[in-house]
């Protein structure tokens, strides 16, 4: 009851937001949001196949620089050709750098998959065909038109925050699907036990090379809106430290769920726009905050929702299926 | 000669497998047919291990041919050839400790399903699955504890949920590496009933130590010693095989 309960009042509250609160904060939602998907997407990669990765600023900053590359000076960019366009190159990178990183383990994956990130951060930092180090300008946000009638302006706040908090629900359903399918339960089973996935039967390579893609183009996706929204990519979109702050969310977050990580992005996102207005030292106490977060709830932000609202929906990983056993064997006995 | 062909599952032909120099297995030969139990035995270092890596793909030959049910699997890789029939438990527990004991058969009888790596739906929809899942853990007793989390098993229970988990995936033949290592007298008891019954359906070649397990379950029986194979055959005349006398039975001075 409250697990359907709680998921339908941020809903509504989502719903209503942009209409009570001033365009600031429609905006940093929308940010917020956008943030929360690329936590969601990682998350893919690091909760549900234990492949911690540091180098998916590297697809969100990517598919970045695909709207920034391909949009006009004078006219605003098509939304339905530059998105795919942007979400496939990160889709690509991810699948290239996945087929290299994931023949390596634990350590090593971090390791290689920072040594590709940095590859790609320091590729638009000291070539000039994007700007450089620089950066370069998103000068039009996209539009949806079709047969010549608009459908969708992004340039509105409004419509940019709906888009977003509909792409939102969207990564929710998708991964939510993933997780609860076999593919995502062979994933986490190669998580737990690579040798027993194996031994099984499970092709682990390819079934971790697809959850790393997916999880790329997720992250793609996320980065797209970020450049749209702030009219402008620099390389260190694309730099680790936007791989590690997307980290860091879903450590918040909690690794064990879909949403957690979101609940983590907003977290953060919240905490830095509050000490931002109070101190100057707000990085420091930040900092001290996520440590005291992490050291006092091991599994995230989220595991705080069951105590306060009662048992929530969506884990991956605790199957409890009491009547499923017991109706299955009912059925091979009779 | 060809009824023999049908009834062998599993064939190996001359396997070697060298690490650098060093010769694990330098020259093995030996087939399991369906329904019977394979044991191998032989002192430590003799390579049996690594013969059941051999087979079950976990490392890959020198030389050497393996044949299941006439078909050479020889260089596919593990997950393929658990797909093809290949079971296989581990000296050392090898189950996903996690996750709860029905879950981690679960996984197995899926990996066996038509799709197993589909992208949508849930997964405890599929009811050829859930009943394949459900026989195995009946199979191996533990039903009732198809909700404890498996890290929570007892050790005893640890192997038999391996062995279910072997069992859900249909297995053409089961490799056993050590099925009694480090087990009390009346869990061992549980998992040599539990070994017997599997051959009814299965080719299974299991290596153990315990040699009263052994001499209870083998129909079977071949002798490694350095890597090589001294002698093979049923148990009464293997135990009376002078070589093996010295190299292992007899001679303890000797073995090492």
């Amino acid at each position: 009851m409250a697990s359907r309960l709680v998921p339908a009042l941020l809903l509504a509250a989502a719903l209503a937001l942009p209409f009570v609160a001033p365009t600031y904060y429609v905006q940093f939602a929308s940010k917020a949001m956008i943030m929360g998907i690329l936590a969601m997407a990682l998350n893919l990669a690091v909760g549900q196949g234990g492949l911690v990765s540091l180098c998916h600023a590297a697809f969100f900053g990517l598919a970045g620089y695909v709207l920034a590359l391909v949009a006009g000076r004078y006219d605003p960019p098509s939304l339905l050709t530059t998105l795919p366009l942007a979400v496939a190159a990160s889709a690509f990178a991810a699948l290239v750098i996945g087929a290299l990183a994931l023949r390596t383990r634990g350590v090593y994956f971090i390791m290689v998959t920072l040594a590709f990130g940095e590859m790609m951060f320091y590729f638009f930092h000291d070539t000039q065909f994007a700007g450089g180090s620089d950066g370069a300008f998103v000068y039009f946000k996209p539009v949806l038109d079709i047969a010549g009638v608009q459908l969708l302006d992004l340039d509105k706040p409004l419509v940019f925050y709906f888009v977003v908090l509909a792409l939102l629900i969207g990564t929710i359903a998708l991964l939510t699907m993933l997780v609860r399918s076999p593919f995502g339960h062979a994933l986490s089973a190669a998580r737990d036990n690579e040798r027993r996935a194996l031994s099984l039967g499970f092709p682990v390579f390819r079934v971790r090379l697809i959850a790393f893609t997916i999880s790329g183009a997720l992250a793609g996706l996320a980065g797209y809106f970020a450049a749209a929204q702030f009219g402008f990519v620099a390389p260190q979109m694309l730099g680790w430290h936007v791989s590690a702050t997307a980290l860091v969310m879903v450590l918040i977050g909690g690794l064990r769920s879909v949403t957690g990580p979101l609940v983590g992005a907003l977290v953060l996102i919240g905490l830095e726009e509050v000490l931002k207005a109070t101190t100057e030292y707000w990085k420091l106490a930040e900092g001290l905050i996520v440590i005291a977060i992490v050291l006092a709830l091991p599994n995230g932000v989220r595991q705080l929702m069951p105590l306060v609202f009662g048992s929530s929906g969506d884990d991956a990983a605790a199957p409890a299926k009491d009547k499923v056993v017991k109706s299955a064997a009912g059925a091979s006995h009779g | 000669m060809v009824e023999v062909v049908t009834d062998v599952a599993l064939r190996a032909e001359g396997l070697q497998k060298h690490f650098g120099g060093v010769s694990a297995v330098s020259d093995v030969s030996l087939d399991v047919r369906a329904g019977e139990i394979h044991a191998v035995i032989g002192p430590n270092g003799a390579g049996k291990s690594t013969l059941i890596n051999l087979l079950s793909g976990d490392l890959s030959v020198s030389a050497g041919e393996i044949i299941l049910d006439g078909q050479d699997i020889t260089h596919l890789p593990p997950d393929r050839r658990a797909r093809a029939g290949v079971g296989r438990s581990y000296q050392k527990t090898t189950i996903f400790s996690q996750f709860h004991c029905y879950e981690n058969v679960r996984l197995a009888a899926q990996a066996h399903a038509a799709r197993p790596l589909k992208m949508f739906g849930n997964v405890r929809s599929d009811a050829d699955v859930n009943r394949r899942t459900a026989e195995a853990l009946e199979k191996a007793g533990l039903t009732e504890r198809a909700d404890v989390i498996a890290n929570h098993l007892s050790h005893g229970e640890q192997r038999q949920l391996e062995i279910a988990m072997v069992l859900a995936t249909a297995p053409r033949i089961i490799l056993l590496d050590e099925p009694l290592a480090g087990m009390g007298q009346s869990e061992a008891r549980r998992i040599v009933d539990l070994i017997a019954s599997l051959k009814a359906g299965h080719a299974v070649l299991v290596v153990e130590h315990d040699m009263d397990a052994v001499f209870e379950l083998a129909d079977r029986l071949t002798v490694m010693a350095d890597g090589q194979v001294i002698a093979s055959g049923l148990p009464q005349e293997v135990r009376m095989h002078p070589a093996v006398r010295t190299a292992y039975l007899g001679d303890h001075g000797d073995a090492a």
